[in-house]
C-alpha cells in the first residue's frame, strides 16, 4: 500500500521550511534595519528567532521523513526507488541520502541551521545582521527542494516525488496506479565505500561554515563596523578551512581508494570546484591575521572572506547545473535548476559588491609601508599567491562555462578542456607549491623574530643547513636506488623548498615550546603542508606502473614505439614478473554475511536468490568454523574480488590483494582499486577488464566412457575417475524416500594442485537429472551422462572452455603516507590555531589593546 | 611608486600571463577532416573529437577490433564524426569494458600516420543520462 503520508509530511516541511526562512530574513533585516551594532529592535528579533527555530524544526522533519524514506524501502517514492535497493547495508543507506542533488542540498540546508543556532546563542550582539543573511540563504537554499510549478517555471526539485508521478508514461501505472516495485535501482556502486558516508557531510559543513565568515563581513559592512566583525569571524574561517581542507583530502583518499583513475587527484572539474575556495578561504585567513597584527590589509581581508563564500556558490553552480556534462566524470546531472542556481549565484555577488563598493572608501586602510624584514610583507606576498593559485585553477575549469555563455549571446565556440589536464594544472600549481612552502618557512621566522637582519639570519642557518643535509640524503639514497632518484630541476627545487619549509617551522615550533610561550598552531599546520607538498612530489612526480607488458611478444602494430603497455593480461594460476614480483591471479571471491575474509567463488553454489548461496566446503579463518558444508549463507553478489597474489623474488615476501568489480546494470564495469601499503610506498592495483562469465563459449560436448581408476585427457591435464559414491546432499535438490543420487568423483591434475570434481546423476520422481561440475581454474565443466550397469561403465561428458584472466594495472606510489601524515598534522595545526583564536574571542578587554601588550612580552621573550 | 603599487602591478602581470598561458593550453572540440589538416600541418596539439560509433544496418558495430589474449594493450575502432568523417581510432589501452553500449564517444588526442591516437576516451551511457526504467517483472 502506498504511504503518502509521509511524502505529504516532507513536503509540507518544506513549505513551512521555507516560509519560515522568508519571515526570519524579513524579520532579522528589520531587527536590525537603521540601527547600530547590538541595539535590535526586540519584537522583530524575536520573530526572526522564532522563525528560525520553526526553520529548523521544519528542517529536521523534511529528513526524518526522507530518511524513513529510505530506510523503510518505500519504493512508491522515486528517491527511495533510483537511490537505494534491499540488500543495502544501512550506512549505506545514510549515502543514498545524498546521492541525489536533493539529499544533498538538505545536507547543507542542516548545517547551516545548526551554525545559525549557534549564532543565536553565543554571538547576541550580531545575531540580527548575520542571522539576516543566513535566513536570506536558508529561503534560497530550500527553493531547491520546494518542487512547485507554477506554469511553465519550476522552481525547485521535491525529493518527495512519486514514482508514479515521476514517470507518468509508464505502462505500469496505467494497469496499477498502486503499483510499488520490489526493489530500488540501488546506490552507485562507486558510493559504496565509508568514506562517501562522512566525505560529503564534511564537505557540505566546510561548505556552510563559509557563510559564517561571510554573515560577518556582510554585517561589519552594514552596520559599518568595519573592525570588530574581525574577531568573532576568525576562528569559524580557521574552522571552515580545517573541515573544508579535511573533506576534500577525504575526498581525495576515496578517489585513490575506490575510483580507477590511478590517484587520488584528477584536476577535475569537481574537485577544482572545491579547491578554489579552499585557497581563496586560506589566503583569508592570511591577511585576518595580518590586520590582526598590523591594521593592514583589511580590505583584502573583506574582498577575500566574501570571495570564498561567492566561489562555494559558483561551485554548486558548476556541479550542479549540468554545465559539466562533457568535461567531468561525477558531476550532479541536470534536474532543470540551473535558472535558479544561477539567480542564487547572482544575488549574492550583486548583493556582495554593491556592499562593498559603498563602503570601499570607509574601510579603514593603513598607509605605513612594509619593509622587506617584516613578515607581514612576506604572509602578504603568500597570500597573493594562493590568489594566483586559485584564480588559474578558476579560468581554466571555467571553460565549460565560457562556451556556454558565447553560445548563449550566439557565438559558437568549440573550445575544450586542456587534453592533459594534469600537465596543465601541474605546470602552474607545481610553482604555486614551490612559493608557498619558501614563503611559509621565511615568514614563520620571520612572524617570531624581531624585524632585523642579523637575527633573521641566525634563524634562517639553522633549518638551511639542515635542508643541505637532507636533502643531500635524498640525493644520495635516490642515486643507489633505495628511493626514486629526483631527475627534473623543478621536482628538485621542489624537494628542496618542502625540506626547507618544514625544518624552518618545526625549528620556530621548536623554539616556541622550548620557551614556553604560546604554542603555535600555524607552524605546525604549515609543517602539514610542507610534508603533503613532499608526498605529493614523490607520489604523484615519481609513481612507477610495474604492470609493463614484459610478456616480450612483439606485434606488427601501427606504432608501438612510443607506447606504454601498462597493463598485463593475467589467466588464472600463471605466474607473470611484475617489477620486483612474481604476480599470480587465483580466482574470484565474494564476500559473506558475517565472514571475516572473502571467499572463494568455487566453494559457494548461488541459489536462485542471488544474494544466497551453498556452502560446498567448510569455511574457516584462524581454524574457526564459520559454516559449514551445505549451510546456506548470505553473500553480496554484486561485487567481485579477484585475489592476485604478490611474491618478492629477492625477499620471498608475499601479500595477497583483492581488487573490485562490480558489473553494474546502470554503468557497466566498475572497478576498484585494492592498495598494498608499506612503509615507504604503496602499491596500488586494479582490474581493467576481466573475462566475461556470461559470455563463456563452451566447447561441443565430448563422451568419454570410463571405468573406475581410468584416466581421462583433457587439454592440458588429466584426470582419475576415482570412485562412484552415492549420495544424499544435492544442491538445491530435496531427495524422496525413492529418489536416487550418485556422484563421481575425479581427481584432476592442475599446475599447483590438484582439484577433486564431482558430477551428480539424479533419478527423481523416474526423471533423470544431471548436475555437471565446474572447475573454474581450469575452465572444464564434467557432466555424468549415464550409467552402463552392464558393462560396469559411466558415460561422462566434457566441455572445455577459455580460461578465465584479468587484465590489470598496478603502480608503485613513493611516499604517499608522508601525504596523509602530512593532513593530519596540518589539521592539529589548525585546530590548535582555532583553540587559541577562540579564547582571545573570550577576552573582555579592548582586542587591539590586548594584542599588542601580548606581542610585547612575546617579543620581549624571544629576545 | 609604492611598494604596493609594485605588486599590485606584478599580481596582474602575472595574472594576465596565467589567462595567456591557459588560453594556450586549452584543447579544442574538431572534427576528423580537421584533425587531419592540423596533423598535415606538422601540429602535434591534442584535440578532442565527438562521435558515434560505425555500425551496420543491422546496427552491428563494424571495425571493432581487440583481442587481450594477443595483446591486452591495443584497441581499435572506427568512430564517425558529427559531419559523418569515419576515422579508424586506436587506444593503447583495454577496451573500455562498456564500450558497445555507449551512445556517445569522446575521444582525446591526434592523428598519428592514419590512425587517430587517443589518448583519453569519454563514454556517454544512454542509460546514465536517459531515465531508468522500470523494472517489469518486479510485481506483475
Amino acid at each position: 500500500m502506498i504511504n503518502t503520508f509521509i511524502g505529504d509530511l516532507g513536503h509540507a516541511s518544506v513549505i513551512v521550511a521555507f516560509v519560515a526562512a522568508i519571515v526570519a530574513a524579513l524579520a532579522y533585516f528589520m531587527a536590525a534595519k537603521g540601527k547600530p551594532l547590538g541595539d535590535t529592535d526586540l519584537n522583530w528579533r524575536n520573530l526572526g528567532r522564532g522563525a528560525f527555530y520553526v526553520h529548523t524544526i521544519a528542517v529536521l522533519s523534511i529528513i526524518f521523513s526522507l530518511f524513513n524514506i529510505i530506510y523503510n524501502h518505500r519504493y512508491e517514492y522515486y528517491y527511495a526507488w533510483s537511490h537505494s535497493s534491499n540488500y543495502l547495508p544501512t550506512h549505506f543507506m545514510i549515502s543514498c541520502f545524498w546521492e541525489g542533488q536533493e539529499g544533498s542540498f538538505l545536507l547543507w540546508i542542516f548545517w547551516h541551521t545548526l551554525l545559525g543556532l549557534t549564532i543565536i546563542w553565543f554571538n547576541k550582539k550580531w545575531e540580527a545582521p548575520t542571522m539576516a543573511v543566513f535566513a536570506f540563504v536558508q529561503l534560497f537554499l530550500t527553493s531547491m527542494i520546494l518542487g512547485v510549478v507554477i506554469g511553465d517555471l519550476k522552481i525547485g526539485s521535491s525529493p518527495f516525488i512519486l514514482l508514479r508521478d515521476f514517470m507518468t508514461d509508464a505502462p505500469v501505472f496505467k494497469l496499477n496506479p498502486n503499483f510499488i516495485p520490489k526493489d530500488g535501482t540501488g546506490l552507485n556502486p562507486l558510493l559504496q565505500n565509508y568514506w562517501m558516508v562522512i566525505h560529503p557531510p564534511t564537505l557540505f559543513l566546510g561548505f556552510a561554515i563559509t557563510l559564517v565568515p561571510f554573515a560577518f563581513a556582510i554585517a561589519g559592512l552594514w552596520k559599518r563596523e568595519y573592525i570588530a566583525w574581525i574577531k568573532p569571524a576568525l576562528p569559524w574561517n580557521l574552522f571552515g578551512g580545517l573541515v573544508l581542507g579535511v573533506g576534500i583530502m577525504m575526498g581525495a583518499y576515496w578517489a585513490y581508494e575506490t575510483l580507477n583513475f590511478g590517484g587520488y587527484w584528477n584536476w577535475d572539474p569537481v574537485e577544482n570546484a572545491v579547491y578554489i575556495p579552499w585557497l581563496v578561504l586560506i589566503a583569508g585567513l592570511h591577511t585576518m591575521v595580518i590586520y590582526k597584527r598590523s591594521k593592514h590589509a583589511l580590505r583584502t581581508t573583506f574582498v577575500l572572506i566574501v570571495t570564498t563564500f561567492l566561489l562555494v556558490l559558483y561551485a554548486t553552480f558548476l556541479t550542479r547545473s549540468g554545465i559539466l556534462g562533457n568535461a567531468s566524470v561525477h558531476s550532479f546531472t541536470d534536474l532543470g535548476l540551473s535558472g535558479q542556481l544561477f539567480a542564487y549565484l547572482a544575488a549574492f555577488v550583486v548583493l556582495a559588491i554593491v556592499l562593498l563598493v559603498r563602503h570601499w572608501s570607509a574601510i579603514p586602510a593603513t598607509e605605513k609601508e612594509l619593509t622587506t624584514y617584516n613578515s607581514e610583507f612576506w604572509v602578504f606576498i603568500g597570500v597573493a599567491v594562493l590568489c594566483l593559485g586559485a584564480f588559474q585553477v578558476l579560468v581554466t575549469t571555467s571553460i565549460p562555462v565560457y562556451n556556454s555563455f558565447l553560445g548563449f549571446i550566439g557565438i559558437k565556440s568549440n573550445m575544450a578542456l586542456p587534453a592533459d589536464q594534469i600537465a596543465h594544472y601541474t605546470k602552474f600549481q607545481l610553482w604555486m607549491g614551490v612559493s608557498i612552502a619558501v614563503l611559509s618557512g621565511l615568514a614563520q621566522l620571520l612572524w617570531w623574530q624581531k624585524n632585523d637582519k642579523s637575527k633573521v639570519m641566525n634563524a634562517l642557518a639553522v633549518p638551511l643547513i639542515l635542508t643541505f643535509l637532507f636533502v643531500s640524503l635524498v640525493y644520495m639514497l635516490g642515486k643507489i636506488e633505495l628511493i626514486p632518484k629526483i631527475n627534473s630541476v623543478s621536482y628538485f627545487v621542489l624537494l628542496f623548498v618542502s625540506v626547507f619549509a618544514i625544518f624552518a617551522n618545526l625549528s620556530m615550533v621548536l623554539t616556541l615550546v622550548r620557551r614556553k610561550v604560546n604554542l603555535s598552531g600555524g607552524g605546525i599546520a604549515h609543517i602539514g603542508i610542507a610534508l603533503m607538498l613532499f608526498g605529493i612530489l614523490f607520489s604523484s612526480g615519481y609513481s612507477n606502473i610495474i604492470s609493463k607488458n614484459t610478456s616480450g611478444l612483439l606485434y606488427s602494430r601501427d606504432f608501438p614505439e612510443d607506447i606504454n603497455r601498462d597493463n598485463v593480461l593475467l589467466f588464472r594460476n600463471e605466474k607473470v614478473q611484475m617489477g620486483p614480483y612474481d604476480v599470480a591471479y587465483r580466482g574470484r571471491y565474494f564476500e559473506v554475511k558475517d565472514f571475516p575474509e572473502y571467499v572463494n567463488k568455487q566453494l559457494l553454489f548461488q541459489l536462485p536468490d542471488e544474494h544466497q548461496a551453498l556452502v560446498r566446503a567448510d569455511i574457516k579463518y584462524q581454524d574457526k568454523v564459520y559454516f559449514k558444508t551445505g549451510d546456506t549463507v548470505n553473500i553480496y553478489p554484486e561485487n567481485t574480488y579477484y585475489q592476485v597474489e604478490f611474491k618478492n623474488r629477492e625477499t620471498g615476501k608475499a601479500f595477497t590483494l583483492y581488487p573490485r568489480a562490480q558489473v553494474n546494470p546502470e554503468m557497466g564495469f566498475i572497478a576498484s582499486p585494492a592498495i598494498k601499503m608499506f612503509s615507504n610506498k604503496d602499491i596500488y592495483t586494479h582490474v581493467r577488464v576481466a573475462a566475461d562469465d556470461k559470455e563463456k563459449q563452451w566447447s561441443e560436448l565430448k563422451e568419454q566412457d570410463l571405468a573406475i581408476g581410468d584416466t581421462l585427457f583433457l587439454n592440458d591435464y588429466f584426470a582419475v575417475l576415482k570412485a562412484i559414491e552415492p549420495t544424499r546432499d544435492v544442491k538445491g535438490i530435496e531427495l524422496g524416500a525413492n529418489d536416487v543420487a550418485v556422484q563421481a568423483d575425479f581427481i584432476i591434475s592442475g599446475e599447483d594442485k590438484d582439484y577433486h570434481a564431482h558430477p551428480v546423476f539424479v533419478i527423481k520422481d523416474n526423471l533423470v537429472g544431471r548436475i555437471p561440475d565446474e572447475i573454474e581454474d581450469l575452465g572444464l565443466r564434467l557432466t555424468f551422462l549415464n550409467i552402463d550397469t552392464k558393462n560396469n561403465k559411466f558415460k561422462v561428458g566434457v566441455n572445455t572452455t577459455q580460461k578465465d584472466y584479468v587484465i590489470l594495472a598496478a603502480i608503485e606510489k613513493p611516499f604517499i603516507n608522508i601525504l596523509w601524515i602530512g593532513t593530519i598534522i596540518m589539521s592539529i595545526g589548525m585546530g590548535m590555531a582555532i583553540f587559541k583564536r577562540y579564547k582571545e574571542t573570550k577576552t573582555v578587554t579592548n582586542p587591539d589593546a590586548g594584542s599588542s601588550k601580548k606581542r610585547a612580552v612575546r617579543n620581549k621573550q624571544m629576545a | 611608486m609604492k611598494r604596493s603599487h609594485i605588486i599590485g602591478i606584478g599580481i596582474i602581470a602575472l595574472a594576465i600571463g596565467i589567462i595567456i598561458s591557459s588560453a594556450g593550453d586549452a584543447s579544442m572540440y574538431v572534427s576528423f577532416k580537421e584533425a587531419r589538416e592540423l596533423a598535415s600541418e606538422g601540429k602535434t596539439s591534442k584535440v578532442h573529437v565527438v562521435g558515434r560509433l560505425k555500425k551496420d544496418a543491422q546496427g552491428h558495430i563494424v571495425g571493432m577490433e581487440y583481442n587481450p589474449v594477443l595483446d591486452p594493450n591495443y584497441f581499435s575502432f572506427v568512430l564517425v564524426d558529427t559531419l559523418r568523417n569515419e576515422q579508424r581510432v586506436v587506444y593503447f589501452q583495454p577496451k573500455p569494458q562498456d564500450f558497445e553500449r555507449s551512445e556517445q564517444v569522446v575521444i582525446m588526442g591526434n592523428m598519428q600516420k592514419d590512425s587517430f591516437v587517443a589518448d583519453k576516451i569519454l563514454l556517454k551511457c544512454p542509460s546514465k543520462y536517459v531515465e531508468k526504467e522500470i523494472k517489469q517483472t518486479a510485481s506483475l
